[in-house]
């Protein structure tokens, strides 16, 4: 399956005007204040050219189910090492009995990242 | 005996490995290989990524500071450098895909090799060296700025990881280019064809991998709390 797909070159030159597009869009955006939404377009447009070379430069669009779920648990573990040690890291300081729940505690929690 | 009858009734393709049934499951079984050790790549750099998101949330004031210290201008030219490489390396497997000439294979290889060079050229003299002119290189005379007040040792290890994370991608894009070399000698040995272009293939995987890598970081580094 993944041999026998010969992506065209129209395909390739597309994605590759997107993702030189997307590389001036987030560096323009950095020059905008947006507070805190700046990080959030950054990542947004890095995972969005992620997911462009994976799909069409690396051919996962192509690839079978066996290798998309290797490359899918991958990321899944990635996102068990960050999340559990920012679950231990971002809780450290808390009380036992939190003050306040809702947003007297959402936010500053938020607050720390961007 | 009757293993021996069927492969002299076939005519194998170079490269095909014996114990595959055929030369898909042999290129399906490369593919499958390489991305497990990209997932180990992933892991690899993924440590390096938790421990900048933990540090960026306990000292997001310094992580600014760090940040406007580097150069916007050649994150975003080196980016767009290895897009590029990126996109010569899709042109070379397609290349031999199509069963193009092998002076095609080779010339989009050391379009590559010579796109991964200029980008590795810019970091190490328009930034790292500059770097180092500024004494903003941890470990090379780093010096504590007035203004940066209290923020001064969190600014340092902003640094740290700069030179860390994008010392470790370039060590990958070092290793990338003796991976082209060895392909182009490949390529002009004859190696190849359009039907087995593995080596290729697998070596783009780890190309395109590279290029995501710094994909991430041009933002993380380059880009915290904006540049207006």
């Amino acid at each position: 399956m993944s041999g026998h797909v010969v992506v065209p070159v129209r395909i390739y030159v597309t994605v590759f005007l997107a993702l030189m597009s997307l590389t001036a869009l987030t560096t323009g955006v950095a020059y905008i204040d947006l507070g805190r939404w700046n990080t959030v377009a950054a990542l947004a447009i890095a995972v969005t050219k992620m997911l462009l070379v994976v799909l069409f430069f690396m051919h996962v669009k192509y690839a079978t189910g066996l290798t998309r779920v290797i490359i899918i648990a991958g990321f899944f573990w990635l996102g068990i090492m960050i999340a559990l040690s920012l679950s231990d890291e971002l809780t450290r300081g808390w009380e036992i009995v939190p003050k306040a729940w809702g947003t007297g505690m959402i936010m500053p929690f938020l607050s720390r990242f961007f | 005996m009757a293993e021996t009858a069927v492969h002299g009734a076939h005519a194998h393709p170079p490269g095909f490995a014996h114990q595959f049934e055929d030369i898909e499951q042999q290129r399906e079984a490369g593919t499958l290989g390489m991305w497990v050790f990209l997932v180990t790549e992933i892991l690899f750099f993924g440590g390096m990524f938790a421990s900048y998101i933990i540090y960026r949330s306990l000292h997001y004031p310094a992580f600014e500071i760090g940040s406007h210290l580097l150069e916007v201008k050649f994150g975003a030219l080196n980016t767009a450098v290895l897009i590029c490489s990126s996109l010569t390396m899709a042109m070379a497997i397609h290349s031999a895909q199509v069963g193009r000439s092998k002076s095609t294979i080779i010339f989009y290889l050391i379009l590559t090799m010579i796109l991964g060079a200029a980008f590795l050229g810019f970091k190490f003299t328009f930034e790292w060296h500059r770097d180092y002119v500024e004494h903003i290189m941890p470990g090379f005379g780093f010096v504590f700025r007035p203004e940066w007040g209290s923020n001064a040792p969190q600014v340092e290890m902003f640094m740290c990881f700069y030179f860390f994370m994008t010392g470790l991608h370039a060590l990958h894009m070092i290793v990338g280019l003796g991976v082209l070399t060895v392909l182009a000698i490949m390529t002009a040995k004859n190696r190849f064809s359009s039907e087995y272009y593995a080596p290729l293939e697998i070596s783009g995987l780890y190309w395109h991998f590279v290029d995501i890598v710094w994909i991430f970081l041009f933002p993380l580094l380059y880009l915290i709390g904006g540049r207006y």
